[in-house]
């Protein structure tokens, strides 16, 4: 049976813009070590063979100039993915983003469109340290112009990049690597799902649920979905029922599935893998207080990353991010607190 | 230039205790990974670049090396924080994520920081050219003679940074060699697709400063022209630009299937390896006898297994350690 086809995300990704490419001439991509190696995660396997090196690029390491030339590119009639390899390494090239691609349609009145896809692996638990772990969509997502997607299942990775593609704003696409069902990443069951093989979209600025529940809602994205997946599965042999609301698009933010989950549940739990201050926990925390204040029987708690930068060491960094026992810590304080 | 002898086997100690230290890391960090390979997993977790068959590059520099001159590396540091000297122990335990490491654990492979000597590194492409260019100013400002040399792949050659930093070390004639450690990738793809030059000695002339090329991957001919560029920035005389044509004997990172270079590349590339070549050329010269080369590789060997031994028995660091060193109080909680 077709439609009951499994792929991982990562195979999920790479077909997604394969489709694209071959419905739309104008689609094409470029990046570091996006041809014969295929994306350093798999995201551009294949392309290189089935559409050439002139639609599938790769770039020296100058990404203040290839992403700005995604840019122009863009504006002229081209569809361009362009890969940022670790969302780390914004800092190199991060005016063209956020001065340039994000704000070209506002500073021209809505006359010049910039349809452009970003793509970047976010993310750690692997020790790769504190330059190539971050997730960083909190920030992303602060900066006014650009949509920013995060998806946690195959599913939605084909989806939102289809809607990526077809998008007349530019979107950042952050995929986990976690999420990826890389063969050389720890094994994730969560990672391969049931994928279509026809296009389809998953709709950006939806949020999923992914888990229904009554007693706590678990908000959160990327891997940390598969986190509080698990954390839901060990709560409810306790007899907790958590809801978890996956949130898959930070920009625009699904403000009301967020309120909805909570009038429900009436309790509050922010998982972010990103830095605690100042990023996604705290913007999903106003909104519910903001939105559902009167039906909060407790005062939201998060979960995240602390202020630091991600240590190497393993056993610093399985304490520093979100992890299931976190998650599972938190759900109980807040049940027996009442 | 005559390379004095005691250099001569000083390099070629250092290239065998590199060569050697690389080999144990990469036995260690695959010996719990496999049959699965799971980068996450294992002593040694994470990405791992080594510099096996780039010897040259740091050894050629090292008898050049003065008291408090500065050394900014890439994401690929073992080899010229070796020949630099710092302190192996401390950064084979920080390698393995130890609380007694240079970082205390903090850093890992691509984040080594040293204070004697002054060593740093970095993962991301460029970052550590502009950092050498301040090292400069500041031995310059406090009138020591030190100089600071930043190594970079070629691949770097194409990042912004490294075009901002050339320009200011030579507009403010700064005691700064960069050198670029040519070995023809910058992961999968090759020099000829991602540099408009042959040569990026070429490109110091767009900052009016020398630029030279080394073709041949030999500590001598390194020696030689590393002597000649850090002679002239002590000297005053400002910075230059040297390129080294070198060969990444393994792949970008362990666990890379490498697939993009050819069987015949890879095959020419073991054949010329410096480490047997420098040694066969040194047997031949008379320097070493074969009693030698087998006296230095035992000396060698002992000192690397001392320090991932030291490695090994270091405790890791506290878990809520991690809230430590954001800055130097701690204000950060969980
Ligand atoms: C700003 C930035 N872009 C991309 C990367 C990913 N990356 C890591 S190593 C590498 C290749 C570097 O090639 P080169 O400079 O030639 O050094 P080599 O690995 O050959 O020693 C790339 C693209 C990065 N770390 N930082
Ligand atoms: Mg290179």
């Amino acid at each position: 049976m077709t439609g009951e086809r499994k792929l991982t995300t990562q195979k999920a990704i790479a077909e997604a813009i394969a489709q694209e490419m071959d419905a739309d001439p104008t689609v094409f991509v470029m990046g570091e070590d996006v041809g014969v190696y295929g994306g350093i995660f798999g995201a551009t396997e294949g392309l290189l063979d089935e559409f050439g090196p002139d639609r599938v690029k790769d770039t020296p390491i100058s990404e203040t100039g290839f992403i700005g030339a995604g840019i122009g590119a863009a504006i002229h009639g081209m569809r361009p993915i362009v890969e940022l390899m670790f969302v780390d390494f914004f800092g190199v090239c991060m005016d063209q983003i956020y001065n340039n691609m994000a704000k070209i349609h506002y500073f021209s009145g809505g006359n010049i469109k910039v349809p452009m896809v970003l793509t970047t692996a976010v993310g750690g638990g692997y020790s790769d340290a504190g330059q190539h772990s971050q997730t960083l969509w909190g920030m992303f997502a602060h900066l006014p112009g650009m949509k920013v997607v995060v998806p946690s299942n195959p599913y939605d990775a084909k989806g939102l990049m289809i809607a990526a593609i077809r998008d007349d704003n530019p979107v950042v696409y952050m995929f986990h690597k976690g999420v990826l069902g890389l063969g050389w990443m720890t094994n994730n069951p969560r990672a391969t799902g049931v994928v279509p093989e026809a296009p389809y979209e998953v709709p950006i600025g939806k949020a999923a649920i992914a888990r229904e529940g009554s007693d706590v809602t678990i908000v959160t994205v990327g891997l940390s979905v598969h986190k509080a997946l698990d954390a839901a599965e060990k709560l409810a042999e306790e007899g907790v029922s958590a809801e978890i609301l996956d949130l898959r698009s930070l920009v625009p933010l699904d403000r009301e599935a967020i309120c909805a989950s909570v009038e429900k549940t009436h309790r509050l739990i922010v998982v972010d893998e990103d830095y605690q201050s100042f990023g996604m926990s705290g913007e999903v925390i106003t909104t519910a207080i903001e939105g559902a204040f009167d039906y909060l029987d407790a005062p939201p708690v998060r979960v995240t990353t602390p202020d630091t930068p991600i240590p190497y060491s393993h056993p610093l960094e399985a304490w520093a991010l979100p992890s299931t026992e976190r998650i599972m810590r938190a759900a109980q304080a807040m049940l027996v607190a009442g | 230039m005559a390379v004095p002898r005691e250099h001569l086997i000083d390099m070629y100690e250092t290239m065998v205790k590199i060569r050697r230290f690389e080999e144990r890391i990469r036995e260690l960090y695959f010996a719990d990974k496999l049959p699965a390979f799971d980068i996450a997993a294992g002593l040694i977790p994470g990405e791992m670049h080594l510099a096996a068959g780039q010897e040259p590059v740091a050894v050629g520099m090292r008898p050049h090396l003065k008291d408090g001159d500065a050394i900014t590396a890439t994401h690929r540091p073992h080899h010229l924080a070796i020949a630099q000297g710092v302190d192996l122990n401390k950064m084979a335990a920080e390698i393995f994520g130890r609380d007694t490491g240079l970082g205390r654990g903090k850093g890992g492979h691509m984040h080594l920081f040293s204070t004697e000597p002054s060593f740093g590194c970095s993962g991301i492409i460029g970052e550590g050219m502009p950092v050498a260019v301040g090292a400069a100013m500041a031995f310059k400002a406090r009138g020591t003679a030190n100089v600071a040399l930043s190594f970079f792949g070629e691949g770097a050659a194409n990042q912004g940074a490294f075009h901002e930093a050339i320009n200011l070390a030579a507009l403010w004639s700064l005691p700064v060699v960069f050198v670029c450690e040519d070995n023809a990738y910058a992961i999968s793809v090759p020099k000829t697709a991602s540099t408009a030059v042959t040569d990026n000695s070429d490109r110091a002339a767009a900052y009016g400063i020398p630029g030279v090329l080394v073709p041949d991957n030999d500590p001598v001919s390194v020696y030689e022209v590393m002597g000649a560029a850090i002679e002239r920035a002590r000297g005053g005389g400002g910075p230059s630009l040297v390129e080294i044509r070198t060969d990444r004997l393994w792949g970008h990172f362990e666990g890379d299937a490498d697939a993009y270079r050819t069987d015949d590349f890879k095959e020419d590339m073991n054949e010329r390896d410096p480490l047997k070549t420098f040694a066969q050329r040194l047997l031949a010269d008379g320097v070493l006898s074969e009693a030698d080369i087998t006296e230095i590789a035992d000396r060698m060997h002992t000192e690397v297994e001392a320090a991932i031994e030291f490695a090994m028995n270091s405790p890791y660091p506290a878990p809520e350690a991690t809230l430590d060193h954001v800055f130097s109080e701690r204000t950060v909680t969980l």
